[in-house]
C-alpha cells in the first residue's frame, strides 16, 4: 500500500510553492488587488516554466493527483490565473477526437478540408505549435466555464473558453465568440467576468453522454477542493504563528487553552481531509467506479471547511486579522468563492447521497 | 498511489488462508472447556506459524516475528474474515507485556509474560483514582516499605479498571516519595489482586451498565507486593508507565469500525423512512465526509508506518476526530429515533443476546459516544495534544512543569 506522497511529488510541490512564493508577496497580491488586471503574465509564465501546463496531458506521466498537489498549492498562495482551467482544458483537447487540434498546421491556414472550421480560431492558432502544445506551455490562455455561462475567472486574458456542463457537454471556445462583462469581483485574487457564449459556439470536444463529460466536471471538483485545502492549511498556518508571536496578559496567547483549542480544531479539520482529497483524486486517476461521488464528496467537505478555517482564522488574529493590510481576507474571500464555484456543498452533498443510491 | 498490498503481501494472504481453513473453525459440537481447550491449542498453532504474538520473543511465549505492518494487517484481515480468535487482548497484552519487555527484571519477565500471553493472567490497570484523571502524575494511593523493606504495603484507592472482576493481577502507579516532586515519586509496581487488602467493586455506569464486565473500582487497605515486583527504579514509575507498545500499532482496523457504524446510521434513516428527507441526506453526507476523512487518514498512517516514515501530526488527531465524529452520529441517531428515544432499550449498554431491539437500540451508541470523550484521554487533553505536540504552541502556565 502507498497512501501518502512520494519524495517526488513533495518535490513538486516545494518548487511550485517557492516559485508562488516569489511571485505572490503580500505587497504583489495588494497591488493585483487594488488593480484591474484579471491576470498577471509575469507569474503565469513563471508557473507554466515549471511544465505545469500538460500535466494532465496523457504523456505526462503523471496525473490529477500531481494536479491537486499543484492546484492545493495555488490555494496556498492564493495565485492569481485559471490554472484550473488550464489544466482541464489540457485534458480536454488532448482526449478529444479533434485531431487538428493536437496537430501543427504550419503555414498560412490551420489546415486543409476536413480538419474542422479553422477560421474561426483566429490567426492566434495559425503556426507551427498545435492548440494543445500552445495551451500546454501556456501561451495559449484558457479558463473553465461551469455549465452553459456565468462568473469566469481571468475571461478578459483567456484565449480559450472551456464550456464543462453535464447537461449539454464539454465545448472549446474561441475568446471571440464569447461576450465577456468584467465585474468588481470579491475574490481579488481570481478576478470574474460574467461570460455569456451562444449556443453551438466553438467546437463540442465531448456530448453529455460521453464519459470523458462527466470526469472532467469530477476533476475540475476535485482542483477546487484541492485550492481550498491550500487555503484552509495556510490560514491555519498563519493563526499558529501569529498565535505564537502575539503576546497578551504578558504571555503567548497561543498558551491560553481558549485559543489553543480553537487552533486544534482549525487543524482537526484541515488536515484529515487531505487524505480526502488525495483519495478523490486516485479514485479519478485509477478509474475506480467511486470516483465521481470521491469528487463530491471532496468538494463539499473541503469548501465548508475552508470557510470554517478562514472564518476561525480572523477571530483566532484580532483586530490585526480584521484590516485589509493583513490580508487575511484574500484567503476568507477565495473561500467564499470556492465554496460556490461549480455548486455550493449542498448541492454536492445532494448528489453523493444519490450517487450512493440512497 | 495504491491502495493494494502488493503482490508478497497476497501470496502471505494466501499462507494465512490456508492455515485458517485447516485448523478453524472447531468442530460445530465442541463446547465449554472444551472449546477453550481448541482455542488455546489453535492458538499455540498459530503462534508458531508466526501470525500471533510477533512482537514477543519466543522464549516468552511469542513468534518473534521482523516488523512488517503489512503482514499484520494482512493477519487480522483473515483471522478477522474467519472469526478467528487473534492474540488474548486487553491490557496485559497492550500495557503490560511491552513495559516489562522494556523495564522488567528476567525474573519478572519469566514469571507474567507467558502467562500474559496464554491467557492465564488477566491485568487491570491501576492509573486513575477519584482524584486523579487527566492530572494523573497526582495519584495518592500511597506504597510503604515494610519493616523489613521486602514488601511494599499498599493503601488507596484506583478507579475506571476495565476487565476489574476478572482481572487477576494489576499494574500500578503508587506514591512511595511523598517528598519529591510529583513525577519524581511514583513506583510502578505489580501485584496479586487475590489477597485479603484488596476489594473490588463494579461501577454502574450512566447506560444503566453493571455486572462483571463492566469498570471496576479497587480498594486498597494494607495490600502487599513484592519489592522485586517493582518495575523499574523506586521514584521513577512515571517514566516507566510512558512505555508503550509501539510495534505494529499501525492498522486500519479503528476505520472499518467506524464505517460499519456509519453504514447502519443509514440503515436507520431507511427503517425510520427518512432516508428521502433532503436535510437528513445533507446530514448524512456532512457525517461521511468526517468519516472518510478518517477512513483515508488511517491509510495514509498506515501507509507511513510501513515505509517507516512520520505521517506527522495527523497521527495525534485520530482519537478525537473519531470522538468528535461519534458526537455527530449520536445527534442525529437522537433525531431519526424520535418517539423510540422514549424507550429504554431492552439489556442497555450491556452485552451479549438480548432479543430483538427496535431503533431505541441507538441510545447505546448515543451514550457510548459520551464515554469516548473521557476515555483513554480526555477531548480537552487531546485538543492540548494536538495544539502543544502537533502545532507546536507553548505549554499552559499551569502545566508547564508536566512531562
Amino acid at each position: 500500500m502507498h497512501f501518502h506522497l512520494t519524495g517526488e511529488q513533495q518535490a513538486i510541490q516545494d518548487a511550485v510553492r517557492g516559485t508562488l512564493a516569489d511571485s505572490w508577496p503580500m505587497e504583489r497580491i495588494h497591488a493585483f488587488a487594488d488593480g484591474d488586471a484579471d491576470f498577471d503574465q509575469q507569474s503565469w509564465a513563471a508557473l507554466m516554466a515549471l511544465g505545469l501546463g500538460g500535466m494532465l496531458a496523457p504523456d505526462s506521466g503523471m496525473g490529477l493527483l500531481d494536479a491537486a498537489l499543484v492546484c492545493e498549492v495555488a490555494g496556498e498562495a492564493a495565485a492569481a490565473g485559471p490554472l484550473i482551467g488550464q489544466l482541464l482544458t489540457v485534458a480536454a483537447v488532448a482526449a478529444s477526437p479533434h485531431d487538428y487540434l493536437r496537430n501543427p498546421f504550419p503555414g498560412e491556414s490551420r489546415g486543409p478540408e476536413g480538419k474542422g472550421d479553422l477560421a474561426k480560431w483566429g490567426p492566434a492558432f495559425v503556426g507551427e505549435q498545435s492548440v494543445l502544445a500552445a495551451l500546454a506551455s501556456g501561451e495559449t490562455v484558457a479558463t473553465l466555464v461551469h455549465g452553459g455561462s456565468g462568473y469566469v475567472p481571468s475571461a478578459r486574458a483567456a484565449d480559450l473558453f472551456l464550456i464543462v456542463d453535464r447537461a449539454t457537454g464539454v465545448r472549446l471556445v474561441p475568446a471571440a465568440e464569447a461576450t465577456i462583462e468584467p465585474v468588481k469581483a470579491a475574490d481579488r485574487t481570481r478576478p470574474m467576468s460574467k461570460v455569456a457564449i451562444a449556443d453551438g459556439a466553438g467546437e463540442t470536444l465531448f456530448a453529455a453522454a460521453d464519459p470523458m463529460t462527466a470526469r472532467l466536471a469530477d476533476a475540475a471538483l476535485v482542483l477546487v477542493a484541492a485550492d481550498a485545502l491550500g487555503g484552509a492549511q495556510k490560514v491555519t498556518d498563519m493563526s499558529v504563528a501569529y498565535a505564537k508571536e502575539r503576546e497578551q496578559f504578558g504571555q503567548p496567547i497561543g498558551r491560553f487553552q481558549g485559543l489553543k483549542h480553537q487552533l486544534a480544531h482549525m487543524a482537526l479539520d484541515v488536515e484529515p481531509a487531505r487524505a480526502l482529497v488525495w483519495y478523490a483524486a486516485y479514485a479519478w486517476d485509477a478509474g475506480l467506479p467511486d470516483a465521481p461521488r470521491a469528487a463530491a464528496m471532496a468538494k463539499a467537505h473541503l469548501c465548508d471547511i475552508y470557510v470554517r478555517a478562514t472564518r476561525a482564522a480572523i477571530a483566532a488574529h484580532g483586530g490585526i486579522g480584521y484590516t485589509w493590510e493583513y490580508g487575511l481576507h484574500y484567503w476568507f474571500r477565495r473561500a467564499m468563492a470556492d465554496r460556490v464555484w461549480l455548486g455550493s456543498p449542498a448541492e454536492h452533498r445532494a448528489r453523493a447521497a444519490a450517487l450512493a443510491g440512497w | 498511489m495504491d491502495l493494494s498490498y502488493g503482490e508478497a503481501a497476497e501470496a502471505f494472504r494466501a499462507e494465512v488462508r490456508a492455515f485458517l481453513s485447516l485448523h478453524w473453525p472447531p468442530p460445530s459440537d465442541t463446547r465449554g472447556s472444551d472449546l477453550k481447550a481448541f482455542i488455546r491449542t489453535f492458538r499455540a498453532l498459530a503462534t508458531g506459524e508466526g501470525y500471533l504474538y510477533r512482537a514477543i520473543p519466543k522464549r516468552y511465549g511469542g513468534s518473534e516475528q521482523p516488523v512488517d505492518v503489512i503482514k499484520a494487517q494482512v493477519i487480522r484481515e483473515e483471522f478477522t474474515r474467519a472469526r478467528a480468535p487473534m492474540e488474548v487482548g486487553g491490557n496485559g497484552m497492550n500495557m503490560t507485556v511491552p513495559t516489562l519487555l522494556e523495564k522488567g527484571t528476567e525474573e519478572q519477565k519469566e514469571l507474567f509474560i507467558r502467562k500474559t500471553v496464554e491467557g492465564d493472567y488477566v491485568w487491570g490497570q491501576g492509573y486513575s483514582e477519584p482524584g486523579s484523571g487527566s492530572d494523573l502524575a497526582s495519584v495518592r494511593t500511597k506504597g510503604e516499605l515494610s519493616v523489613d523493606g521486602k514488601k511494599w504495603i499498599i493503601n488507596g484507592q484506583k478507579i475506571w479498571t476495565s476487565q476489574g472482576m476478572q482481572a487477576t493481577h494489576m499494574f500500578m502507579l503508587v506514591r512511595t516519595e511523598p517528598d519529591a516532586p510529583k513525577h519524581d515519586g511514583i513506583t510502578y509496581l505489580l501485584i496479586d489482586l487475590d489477597q485479603p487488602g484488596v476489594t473490588r467493586r463494579p461501577i454502574r455506569q450512566m447506560t444503566g451498565e453493571e455486572g462483571d464486565h463492566t469498570f471496576c473500582e479497587f480498594f486498597f487497605d494494607n495490600a502487599e507486593t513484592p519489592v522485586s515486583w517493582q518495575v523499574g527504579e523506586r521514584g521513577q514509575g512515571w517514566y516507566v508507565s510512558r512505555t508503550t507498545l509501539k510495534h505494529e500499532r499501525a492498522s486500519i482496523g479503528g476505520a472499518d469500525g467506524l464505517g460499519r457504524q456509519f453504514a447502519k446510521l443509514v440503515d436507520l434513516a431507511k427503517e425510520v423512512g427518512r432516508i428521502d428527507d433532503p436535510v437528513v441526506r445533507d446530514k448524512l453526507t456532512q457525517i461521511e465526509g468526517s468519516v472518510l476523512s478518517h477512513r483515508y487518514s488511517s491509510y495514509r498512517i498506515f501507509s507511513c508506518a510501513a515505509a517507516g516514515e512520520d505521517p506527522g501530526p495527523v497521527a495525534l488527531m485520530m482519537k478525537l476526530l473519531l470522538t468528535e465524529i461519534g458526537h455527530e452520529m449520536a445527534l442525529l441517531a437522537q433525531d431519526l429515533i424520535g418517539e423510540h428515544g422514549f424507550v429504554e432499550p431492552a439489556g442497555a449498554g450491556g452485552r451479549g443476546n438480548r432479543g430483538p431491539r427496535g431503533p431505541e437500540k441507538w441510545l447505546d451508541q448515543i451514550m457510548g459516544s459520551l464515554g469516548n470523550s473521557i476515555a483513554g484521554g480526555a477531548s480537552n487533553i487531546q485538543r492540548n495534544i494536538i495544539g502543544e505536540r502537533g502545532l507546536g504552541l507553548p505549554r499552559d502556565l499551569a502545566m508547564s512543569g508536566e512531562r
